[in-house]
């Protein structure tokens, strides 16, 4: 179960932005996390329930204490170059063209496992915020 | 009014930035790594123990790491090759990642060695998606596991490099569809190659060294899987625009 593994990635990154947020290397007056929106391709073996299940319990004791988790899923389609044609790929994928039968030429959507949207809350340490 | 910071920053970057930070660090010393991914039981340690014996006899300089949540068995089946051999236990962790493996090198790895085979934690879910700064990507399925596996777990053969099918001496015994293995396999991994193997009967034992051998002379793999051209490979987070607005 790597979801925990990616869980903590994402705590970790959202703590970075946090302090660049605050413009403060310190995080005292770093922002907490009201929520975090994860893109999540389906082809990019990660299973959301055991991520959402893995969220919460990374979160503890850190800026992302309490904040929500909305996962986009972003469904696999694939191109090939020498017929034009574009496809859903379904799960499992099928990376063969549906027009010519040969290999797909590219994947275009569908591994995505990225950070797409931090909202921020009231900073951690002061009472005063720069807006909200 | 609340903040709202647009990251878009790939989750996994940090190991895919310290993984071609490892293989270019290896690359520069003459190392190429082979990542072998299979479920537990598949046979990749009987496999892979031939092959390093094969290694040891051609004179090709090779060493191995292998990982398991618990045990050294591996390690004690793997050194009777001769080759130099090293277990990582990996606590619980179902799969490595490239820090740790690149923890593991220092001062263990011996300078000569050209091939360095990482047997990947028994598991074909977790592995998949973490880069170890591999130069080739194996997947191995036995026969005994039945024709859907690519289909099961399509992110470990569908970012394969090469595909092993290992236990062939029992493809009979069980009944084993071959045509509708290759068709799955090619389902999510159109144009991998796929070998047959019997460790037991040394049927195919080379194949593997010699796609090793190949990748390392080349400075990469011979296939290009579809599956690896996804727009999420290799971000790197120092590469992603942080920005503000207010909604």
């Amino acid at each position: 179960m790597h979801e925990m593994s990616i869980a903590l990635a994402v705590v970790g990154q959202v703590e970075t932005a946090a302090r660049v947020v605050a413009g403060d290397d310190t995080g005292a007056s770093a922002p907490k996390a009201r929520s975090v929106t994860l893109r999540v391709g389906e082809l990019a073996g990660v299973v959301p329930d055991s991520l959402r299940f893995c969220f919460e319990l990374a979160c503890a004791d850190s800026l992302l204490v309490g904040a929500e988790l909305h996962v986009e899923t972003v469904a696999g389609r694939a191109r090939c170059a020498p017929c034009d044609a574009d496809w859903a790929t379904g799960l499992p994928p099928d990376l063969c063209c549906p027009r010519c039968g040969s290999g797909a030429s590219q994947l275009t959507a569908g591994r995505e496992l990225e950070i797409a949207e931090v909202r921020w809350g009231q900073p951690a340490r002061t009472a005063t915020p720069k807006e909200d | 009014m609340c903040r709202v910071t647009e990251l878009q920053q790939a989750v996994l970057a940090k190991n895919d930035h310290r993984a071609d930070e490892l293989r270019a660090r290896l690359a520069a010393r003459g190392t190429t790594v082979v990542n072998l991914l299979s479920s537990p039981g598949s046979g990749k340690t009987a496999l892979l123990e031939a092959e390093l014996k094969l290694a040891c006899e051609r004179g090709v300089p090779v060493a191995a790491l292998t990982a398991d949540l618990a045990t050294e068995n591996d390690a004690t089946r793997l050194a009777r090759s001769g080759a130099p051999v090293k277990q990582v236990l990996t606590d619980g962790l179902c799969h490595l990642e490239a820090d740790m493996l690149a923890a593991q090198l220092d001062g263990w790895l011996p300078e000569a060695t050209r091939l360095l085979f990482v047997e990947n934690v028994g598991n074909l879910v977790c592995p998949a998606s973490y880069d170890l700064g591999e130069t080739l990507r194996v997947a191995l399925a036995s026969v005994t596991e039945g024709e859907d596996k690519p289909l099961k777990y399509p992110s470990a053969f569908g970012l394969a490099h090469l595909v092993v099918v290992t236990k062939a001496d029992l493809a009979e015994a069980v009944e084993f569809d071959c045509a509708g293995f290759l068709a799955n396999v090619r389902q999510v991994n159109p144009g991998v190659e796929v070998v047959f193997t019997s460790a037991r009967r040394g049927e195919g034992v080379g194949a593997l060294l010699d796609r090793a051998v190949a990748a390392h002379e080349n400075g990469g793999p011979a296939h290009r899987p579809v599956m690896a051209t996804g727009p999420q490979r290799h971000g790197h987070p120092h590469h992603h625009h942080v920005h503000e607005h207010a909604h």
